[in-house]
């Protein structure tokens, strides 16, 4: 990673130029979720410190800083993933859809339904291509075989996937490539018709193509969705999202329009990451 | 030599060194590799010594009345039809009952109480039953079932069978269901999949192979188990297959004939021994070919 950041340093004027092209106009949407004075703790460790942050409708917000700013970790706050894991705990609020994401009695399936999550090393289920796309639509839904092959089909188009697996949809998925799996994943995702997609560092496991592959999708995919994207990468930040928040130690430092946060970031340690002089 | 500069001294000397240091390395290795064939070889001798002497002694007495007539007394020409079905019936059942109960207790020790206090006592628990003798577990039923209803029987043969099966399937489910990535099962719930769904349909499929080994081991010991049988089902010298009485078995009738003075009695303890043997091996190489087909 260091040795990115060192390659990354002293080149901000691509960066900047990336952020300037026109897929990346900075509208700002209606917020789908509204994060406010949200604490984390894992056991007695605070991991995120009062954030404040609006994930807007249909738009990408990147999220950026360095190894254990706790990005990721507010990834998983929004889809209560930390449930899993006894002694961690969020306070304060997250609201979708009016309703409180981290308020105890939710039922979380159905969170889970709304807010989908893409990992960061693709994790195809042992089953073939086209049941690790059932498998989560027959969690929420009762659909006929027909229906279903639609949906499939249906998902795996958005993924830009259908035209590699349409012939092989009972081969078992674990003998795709990584960016293949990747992308099966982004379409298993979809494929609830969930409202949100939270990607967390999607494509560093992957190669160069995959890479610029997974992020033509995102792209794509935020006319539907509504997309927030956790990555080390500031070009992919860049690249991809409208809305750049900045992480560090436990603080969100600023978030602003991608254009803004590349060109003229307000604060200096925003300035000092994303020229690569930390993180 | 006498041209050799001051300053090119050292390198030659950390040459020689470099030297002596590879030579060594190689005989090191040499002598490590020798002994890791030399150990393969002493068992593999040994493992072919028993399947060798198996085949010669076991074969020889291979006929169809092994198969069609039930233990006799010495010199009537008997079979073993009746050690062989009792065999089977028990490790079945024994098998069948102990084996949901393994993968219960090996599914809450690996997703629900890895660290938990109550989780560390159960696995505890379950390793100890894992390397107890097995006869303490055929005197344990004995106490349980057989001295209160009054007589050896079949079902207490199937229940010390079952008692041994558990603790193997426990440690093999855990185990599997361990090695198994977070992020597979975070994948599942992350989709709305409540626990338990993540569990039975995506854990236990990516840890099929391991857990289906689990209870291939467990076939394996219970089949050639003598002394929990011996206070159990005691053994039938008739044609029974009552689960509520004495149930004859191929272990147990080995342990009888083998130590007879008679000869015939001595070749069926031989042949059974060599049913046991391969009946064994060929489940394994069945549970195999099956396994690699489902991918």
């Amino acid at each position: 990673m260091s040795a990115t950041n060192q390659a990354e340093s002293g080149q901000a004027t691509p960066i900047a130029m990336a952020a300037m092209t026109p897929t990346s106009q900075a509208v700002a949407n209606e917020p789908r979720i509204a994060i406010k004075n949200l604490d984390f703790y894992y056991g007695t460790h605070k991991a995120l410190k009062g954030i404040n942050l609006n994930l807007a409708d249909k738009q990408v917000t990147g999220m950026i800083g360095p190894s254990g700013c706790g990005k990721s970790t507010l990834l998983r706050v929004l889809n209560r993933m930390y449930d899993l894991y006894p002694g961690q705990r969020a306070t304060g609020e997250a609201m979708l859809d009016g309703q409180n994401i981290i308020a105890p009695g939710l039922d979380l399936n159905r969170l889970r339904s709304k807010i989908g999550m893409v990992f960061q090393k693709p994790t195809p289920f042992p089953m073939s291509i086209y049941n690790n796309i059932a498998f989560g639509v027959k969690l929420h839904e009762k659909l006929t075989k027909s229906q279903m092959d639609e949906r499939v089909e249906w998902s795996l188009t958005r993924a830009a996937l259908w035209g590699e697996v349409k012939d092989r949809l009972n081969a078992p998925a674990g003998g795709m490539s990584g960016g293949q799996q990747q992308r099966l994943c982004i379409a298993r995702t979809i494929a609830v018709r969930p409202e949100v997609i939270l990607f967390d560092e999607p494509t560093s496991a992957l190669d160069p193509i995959s890479t610029l592959k997974i992020e033509e999708l995102i792209d794509e995919l935020k006319s539907e969705f509504t997309i927030a994207i956790v990555t080390h990468n500031m070009q992919q930040a860049a690249r991809c999202a409208d809305q750049v928040a900045f992480f560090y130690l436990g603080e969100l430092v600023e978030v602003g329009s991608a254009t803004q946060m590349f060109t003229a970031p307000r604060e200096k340690r925003t300035q000092e990451y994303i020229t690569g002089r930390f993180g | 030599m006498s041209t050799t500069t001051t300053a090119s001294l050292p390198i030659q000397k950390s040459h020689k060194i470099a030297e002596s240091l590879s030579k060594r390395r190689a005989r090191v290795n040499l002598i490590a590799k020798s002994l890791c064939f030399l150990a393969t070889g002493i068992a593999v001798v040994l493992l072919l010594a028993i399947l060798g002497t198996l085949l010669y002694l076991g074969g020889s007495g291979i006929h169809w009345s092994v198969f069609t007539n039930i233990t006799k007394p010495p010199g009537s020409g008997g079979g073993l039809l009746n050690a062989i079905v009792g065999s089977l019936i028990q490790t079945v059942l024994g098998v069948l009952i102990g084996t949901p109960v393994g993968l219960l207790v090996g599914t809450f020790l690996a997703e629900y109480a890895r660290t938990s206090w109550l989780g560390n006592v159960v696995r505890f628990v379950s390793d100890v039953l894992l390397s107890a003798p097995s006869i303490l577990i055929g005197l344990f039923i004995y106490q349980l079932l057989v001295a209160p209803f009054g007589g050896f029987s079949g079902v207490a043969g199937v229940a010390a069978l079952a008692v041994i099966v558990i603790p193997i399937v426990v440690r093999t489910t855990e185990d599997m269901l361990t090695l198994i990535p977070t992020a597979l099962r975070e994948a599942a719930v992350a989709l709305g999949a409540p626990k338990w769904k993540a569990i039975v349909l995506i854990c236990y499929r990516a840890a099929l192979n391991g857990i289906a080994t689990g209870v291939l081991l467990a076939i394996a010991r219970v089949a050639g188990e003598t002394a929990p049988l011996l206070f159990t089902s005691l053994g039938n010298l008739n044609w029974s297959t009552a689960l509520n009485e004495p149930m004859s078995s191929l272990p147990v009738t080995i342990y009888q004939y083998a130590g007879s003075p008679f000869e015939d009695w001595v070749q069926l303890a031989w042949v059974g021994a060599l049913l046991i043997t391969f009946g064994v091996l060929f489940i394994n190489i069945l549970a195999r070919v099956v396994l690699r087909q489902r991918g």
